[in-house]
């Protein structure tokens, strides 16, 4: 392939100075920063964008802005579909692995509506999918798109269905028909929710770019498992002016579950480490596709399947996913996996230790403790924060391990705990001498109770009965 | 039992009739546990007007010559080489090798990372080994009823693990023989280990209490009872005394599980350690796991990193990986009972461990630690399918635009 000459710096190569070179210098702080350099640094580290710094947009540097931009161009284009507020941005990937920098935007997630379900039902699948909501360690887990299909293969119905979940939603839409009457038909009833189109094949791809440039849509390109008509076709649609594009390889999750993963994986490896622009869009991954040879299979079944390999496309760089299933038991984990997938992995794992404070807690407030570990510390954290009460909660330095592996692993130990009390100083705190220790501790409670001169009371093994337990058996 | 089975994985049925029974079966439980309330409706966090340069400016590219046909190219696979190679490790010894194990189970040995069979094919599939207790331990319901029956009987549930979970190996954990709770002597643990390798022929891995000294001593009577049988030996940390251990593993021909928190360069000291008396054909490494939701991001991008290391040509992470996904079920969400709108919980849970084991075998883990027969038996259908390569029927797949569940 010829396009190679495109190879962007890797992220590892971009350097505060080779940004810095580039501002005006002027050390104005209209961006927020101290001076250029600190902007550069944030540059670097994606914390900031260069639009946020409001010279450089400035005719005499529109030279400088560019170059910038072209450096920071990530090696998956990011794709925005919908508008507004709920819009979401799909790619925008710049590493291949975790660990060489962060995951951006989410992979989404889309539930299935078709223009043959009753009103009713669409109603209450988009009502579902709004109205998910799980909240964890101070995030909140959320569904993100609808995907519409037209399973009729009717013009009329499908504009009939699309106005309606245009009417019933601001999630963004991905609208779905192989046939482009039907879709520009659907695209009719939300000319301007820039809705993502599927998708342009080797039979209608002329049609399909015609109506992504028409209403200014993104556009899903798909060819399954063949790359080379994939990047053919990217590459055509680029050239016919549609830039916006999202890559389906296909999903096949019995046989050509292999191939499935290996093409998710070179696309992606392509453009990060290929440079390979024809592969810099994001992927879209059909879990939903485990609904196709249902037979007489148990339904749970099946949403078992669709959700795990939703997980395994969500690891494997899928940027987009539909799912027919909504349930939230199959929903959750996937939410969830999302979430830490996605985590900047230079966050901590461990927290400082120390005293915490909860609400204003008196003499005669519980004092509990944890591990320094940050999942831990948060989830208990949360727990006692949103039950409202007082407290203190001494946190232990473990190194960063969770209560039952740090007790396993003798990273949480008594002399620990008895240590850290001391150095809390709750001991001038309260007047009362009893700890609360986590459940999974209990193990250690006679020793705690020796070295730290403290009566320990073995609290619940899942903080979220903190509460609960507090009301029960509390006394100071 | 056994013939059927294969019959169905012959058939590529994804689930056997027993698993559907299993998964069947959790409307038979009481559901009595705390209750989690569902989470206050937020704004979404990721809202806020995109800035107006990120819609594409699509007219002034229009204006070029549109294309009339398909510019066709190639797509050219990225292959890549490696230096570096992860080493193979037997587990357990059979009949002819001084052990008595029906067969032995070869894992490592990737020259590519998981599953790019685009570069590589798989050399040794990932296997799994069901979790024995020793003891009475505080289970997950949705795990407790498929074992309720065998509990407290290590050599039955063992049985249960092989006969009819389907697992490869067996891990015993020896409980019991911690000082804070029975406190169980060396002697007590090799009866019960004796009893467990008369029940099954797969290879073992043997667990300790996580007390280093206790450990250590209990280790060393097994090893020395059963040299040749080849158990995995769950496994030597750096509070241990590893030259002992080390030593023992060694002389009695079995292999060290390698155990650090969670941080390369402890993995690689202990290695390091463990290499002045093993090889590294007698050494597995376990990088700690965390449960979904609970530090699973650590864990992956951990043994995500050391396999492209290993295969980099950094031999110190050069060994399989052992990941211990039973821990999926430390997550609250794995076994509480929650607001209606996410349960059953029978389903949620199995569904935890095995997005969990899911995540680390796409990060390369060799050897899955597991506990519920639902969530093995998907982590063994979605190996068999990656291994065997199997072509799709491409010409199908766009139906799913039409498609009337
Ligand atoms: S706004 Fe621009 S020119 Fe001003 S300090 Fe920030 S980076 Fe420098």
């Amino acid at each position: 392939m010829t396009e190679r000459e495109g190879k962007k710096a890797g992220i590892k190569e971009l350097s505060p100075i080779d940004i810095y070179k580039l501002l005006p210098k002027t050390n104005c702080k209209e961006c927020g920063q101290e001076n250029c350099m600190a902007f550069a640094t944030k540059i670097v580290n994606r914390e900031v964008s260069i639009d946020q710094c409001p010279p450089l947009r400035k005719k005499e540097h529109e030279k400088a802005y560019k170059q910038l931009k072209e450096m920071l161009k990530p090696a998956v284009k990011e794709v925005v579909v919908g508008v507004g507020e709920k819009a979401v941005k799909l790619g925008g990937k710049l590493v291949m692995y975790r660990h060489e920098f962060t995951y951006f935007n989410p992979t989404a997630i889309a539930i299935d509506v078709t223009d043959e379900m009753s009103t009713d039902e669409i109603a209450n699948r988009i009502k579902r999918a709004e109205q998910f909501s799980y909240e964890y360690i101070g995030y909140t887990l959320k569904l993100d798109m609808i995907a519409v299909r037209s399973t009729s293969g009717d013009a009329e119905k499908f504009k009939a269905a699309v106005k309606k979940v245009a009417e019933t939603t601001q999630l963004p839409l991905i609208l779905c028909s192989l046939n482009a009457n039907v879709l520009e038909s659907g695209l009719m009833a939300a000319p301007k929710a820039r809705p993502l189109l599927y998708a342009a094949t080797l039979d209608n791809w002329k049609d399909m770019a015609e109506l992504a440039l028409m209403y200014n849509c993104p556009l899903v390109v798909s060819a399954p498992n063949d790359l080379d008509t994939l990047v053919s076709l990217a590459k055509t649609l680029l050239a016919y002016g549609v830039q916006d594009l999202v890559l389906d390889p296909g999903t096949f999750l019995n046989d050509g579950l292999a191939d499935t993963l290996n093409n998710f994986t070179m696309l992606r490896r392509a453009a990060c480490k290929g440079g390979e622009e024809l592969a810099g869009f994001p992927l879209m991954g059909v879990p939903m596709v485990a609904w196709m040879d249902k037979g007489d299979t148990a339904e749970e079944i099946v949403k078992w399947r669709e959700a795990y390999s939703a997980a395994i496309l969500i690891v494997r760089y899928a940027d987009v996913v539909v799912m027919h299933g909504t349930d939230g038991w199959a929903l959750l984990p996937n939410t969830v996996l999302r979430q830490n997938i996605y985590t900047d992995p230079r966050k901590p794992v461990a927290v400082e230790p120390g005293l915490k404070v909860f609400g204003t807690p008196d003499e005669n407030s519980p004092v509990f403790f944890t591990t320094n570990f940050a999942l831990t510390y948060y989830t208990v954290a949360s727990d006692i924060e949103s039950s409202k009460m007082n407290a203190y909660l001494v946190v232990v330095e473990t190194e960063g391990s969770a209560v039952d592996s740090g007790v396993a692993g003798r990273k949480l130990t008594a002399d620990k705990v008895a240590d850290a009390i001391k150095a809390s100083g709750v001991e001038s705190k309260v007047k009362h001498r009893k700890l609360i220790i986590p459940g999974k501790a209990s193990r250690i409670s006679g020793e705690i109770e020796e070295l730290s001169g403290w009566k320990v009371l073995v609290g619940p093994r899942d903080s979220s009965e903190i509460p609960k337990y507090i009301i029960d058996k509390w006394q100071p | 039992m056994a013939d059927k089975k294969k019959k169905e994985e012959d058939a590529g049925l994804p689930f056997s009739p027993d698993l559907l029974e299993l998964l069947a079966k959790f409307q038979e439980i009481e559901l009595e546990d705390f209750m989690l309330e569902a989470g206050d409706l937020e704004l979404w966090m990721e809202s806020g007007a995109l800035p107006a340069q990120l819609l594409p400016k699509t007219k002034a590219a229009a204006l070029k010559a549109k294309p009339l046909a398909l510019m066709a190219t190639k797509f050219l696979p990225p292959i890549e080489t490696y230096s570096g190679k992860i080493a193979e490790v037997k587990l357990g010894g059979t009949k002819g090798e001084g052990g008595t194990r029906g067969k032995s189970i070869i894992i490592g040995g990737e020259t590519a990372p998981a599953f790019y069979t685009f570069e590589k094919p798989v050399l040794h599939p990932p296997v799994v080994t069901l979790d024995v207790f020793d003891m009475e331990v505080p289970l997950s319901k949705a795990v407790k009823m498929h074992v309720k029956d065998v509990v407290g009987d290590p050599a039955a549930w063992a049985k249960l693990a092989v006969e009819k979970f389907g697992a490869d190996m067996v891990t015993v954990h020896l409980i019991s023989i911690d000082p804070l709770l029975k406190d169980a002597t060396p002697k007590a643990a090799v009866k019960t280990v004796e009893e467990i390798t008369q029940a099954v022929d797969v290879p073992l891995v043997i667990g300790g209490c996580g007390d280093p000294v206790k450990d250590a001593d209990v280790f060393a009577e097994i090893t020395e009872t059963f040299a040749g049988e080849r158990f995995l030996i769950s496994s030597i940390t750096r509070d241990m005394d590893v030259e002992r251990c080390a030593k023992f593993v060694k002389k009695n021909g079995h292999v060290a599980l390698s155990f650090t928190p969670m941080d390369l360069n402890l993995a690689r000291e202990l290695n390091r350690r463990l290499y002045d008396f093993l090889g590294k054909e007698d050494i597995i490494m376990d990088l700690t796991t965390a449960a979904l939701g609970y530090g699973l991001d650590y864990a992956f991008t951990n043994m995500e990193r050391a396999r492209l290391a290993g295969l980099m040509g950094d031999v110190e992470l050069a060994h399989p990986m052992s990941s211990g996904t039973t821990n999926a079920w430390a997550a609250r969400e794995a076994w509480l009972k929650m607001a209606p709108e996410w349960e059953p919980r029978e389903l949620r849970g199995p569904l935890w461990e095995v997005t969990t084991a899911l995540t680390l075998l796409l990060a390369g883990v060799d050897l899955f630690m597991m506990m519920h027969p639902a969530a093995v038996k998907t982590l063994k259908d979605v190996t068999a399918k990656l291994v065997s390569g199997k072509k799709a029927d491409t010409s199908k797949f766009a139906n799913w635009v039409s498609l009337k569940p």
